[in-house]
C-alpha cells in the first residue's frame, strides 16, 4: 500500500485541494480584516486588541489541534501515505534580523504576504507595488545570500 | 479614513478558522500552510535566476503546490470583496497613489521580501504554521516581526507625526 513507487508523486487532486485551501484562507484574512492597513496600523500602535486576537487564537487553536494530531496519528503521514512535511527552521541570525525586517516591512506595506495576494484579489491594485517589491526583496535575498550571516 | 468601518469577523471564529488550517493541510495535502515561499519560486521562475544558488530548484516540483495556495489567497480575497459583502473596512489609504506612496510601498515590499526569506517564514510559515508545531526559532522570529513593526509605529507617529487611522 505504502511501497516506494505508489507515494513518489503527488496525487492529481491536492492541486485543486491547494488552491481551495488558499481560497479559505484569503477568504478568511479578508472577512477578519487583517489585511486592513486600519487593522495593522492599530495593532501596532497597541490601539486595539483584534489583531493580536486573531493571530493568538490561531496559534492556541493550532498548538492544540497539532498536539492532538500528533497523537492520534503515530504514522506522521497524510491521508495519501506521503510524510507530513514539518518544515525545520533552526536557529540562524536571520530569524531575528530576517523577522525584524518583515515587521518594519509589514508596517510600511500594512501587509504580511498572505494579505499582499487577498489584497490584489480585492482589487487593491496597490498590492501590486507591494508584491513587485517582495518579489526585489527575495531576488535581493536570493543575491545576497553567500554573503550574508547564516 | 472617512469610509465606514464595519466589525470584522470576530476572533474567537477567525482565529481558530486559521489554525485549523495548520492540521487541515498536513492531514489532507502534507504541506504547512505558508505564503512567503512563493516570492522565491516566482523569482526562481524568471529569466537569469539559474545563475543563483537559492533558484537552483525545479519549481513545478517543490514550488507549485504554494503557488497554487496563494492564488487561492488572491480569489479568497476577490470572493469576499464581490461576492461576500466586502470586508467591511477600508483596506488602503488614499495617500498610498501618490508617488511618494507607491515608492514607500515598493521599499517596504522589499523589506517583506528579503526579510521573510532572510527569516525562512512569515506571519503563516513561522507564527501559525511553526508554532503550532512548537518550534521556538519561529517564536523567536514572531515576537521579532511584532518588535520591528511596533518600532517603526514609534518612528512613524512620534518622529514623522504619523497618524493611526
Amino acid at each position: 500500500m505504502s511501497d516506494a513507487k505508489t507515494v513518489s508523486s503527488t496525487p492529481w487532486w491536492k492541486y485543486p485541494l491547494w488552491l481551495l485551501l488558499g481560497l479559505g484562507f484569503g477568504a478568511v484574512l479578508t472577512k477578519a480584516q487583517v489585511i486592513s492597513v486600519v487593522r495593522v496600523r492599530r495593532m501596532f500602535a497597541f490601539q486595539e486588541p483584534h489583531m493580536f486576537l486573531v493571530i493568538g487564537a490561531a496559534v492556541v487553536t493550532g498548538v492544540i489541534a497539532m498536539l492532538i494530531v500528533r497523537a492520534l496519528r503515530k504514522t506522521k503521514t497524510d491521508v495519501s501515505g506521503h510524510p507530513m512535511e514539518f518544515k525545520s527552521r533552526p536557529f540562524q541570525p536571520g530569524i531575528w534580523i530576517g523577522g525584524l525586517i518583515f515587521g518594519v516591512g509589514w508596517y510600511l506595506t500594512a501587509a504580511c504576504p498572505g494579505p499582499i495576494y487577498a489584497l490584489i484579489g480585492a482589487g487593491i491594485w496597490d498590492a501590486v507595488v507591494i508584491l513587485a517589491g517582495a518579489l526585489a526583496g527575495a531576488w535581493l535575498f536570493g543575491w545576497l545570500k553567500p554573503k550574508l550571516p547564516r | 479614513v472617512d469610509t465606514a468601518i464595519t466589525d470584522p469577523l470576530p476572533w474567537y471564529i477567525a482565529g481558530p478558522l486559521l489554525g485549523l488550517f495548520v492540521p487541515a493541510m498536513l492531514l489532507l495535502t502534507g504541506k504547512e500552510p505558508g505564503v512567503s515561499g512563493s516570492f522565491r519560486h516566482v523569482c526562481a521562475l524568471l529569466p537569469r535566476a539559474k545563475a543563483l544558488d537559492y533558484f537552483k530548484y525545479d519549481v513545478w516540483k517543490d514550488g507549485l503546490w504554494q503557488i497554487l495556495f496563494v492564488v487561492g489567497i488572491l480569489l479568497g480575497g476577490t470572493l469576499v470583496q464581490f461576492g461576500l459583502g466586502g470586508s467591511g473596512v477600508p483596506l488602503f489609504l488614499p495617500e498610498n497613489l501618490t508617488a511618494a506612496g507607491l515608492a514607500l510601498l515598493f521599499v517596504g515590499g522589499v523589506l517583506v521580501g528579503f526579510g521573510t526569506r532572510y527569516a525562512d517564514g512569515c506571519t503563516s510559515g513561522h507564527t501559525i504554521s511553526g508554532i503550532s508545531n512548537l518550534s521556538v526559532p519561529s517564536m523567536v522570529a514572531s515576537a521579532c516581526f511584532i518588535i520591528g513593526g511596533s518600532a517603526a509605529s514609534l518612528v512613524h507617529r512620534f518622529v514623522f507625526g504619523g497618524l493611526v487611522p
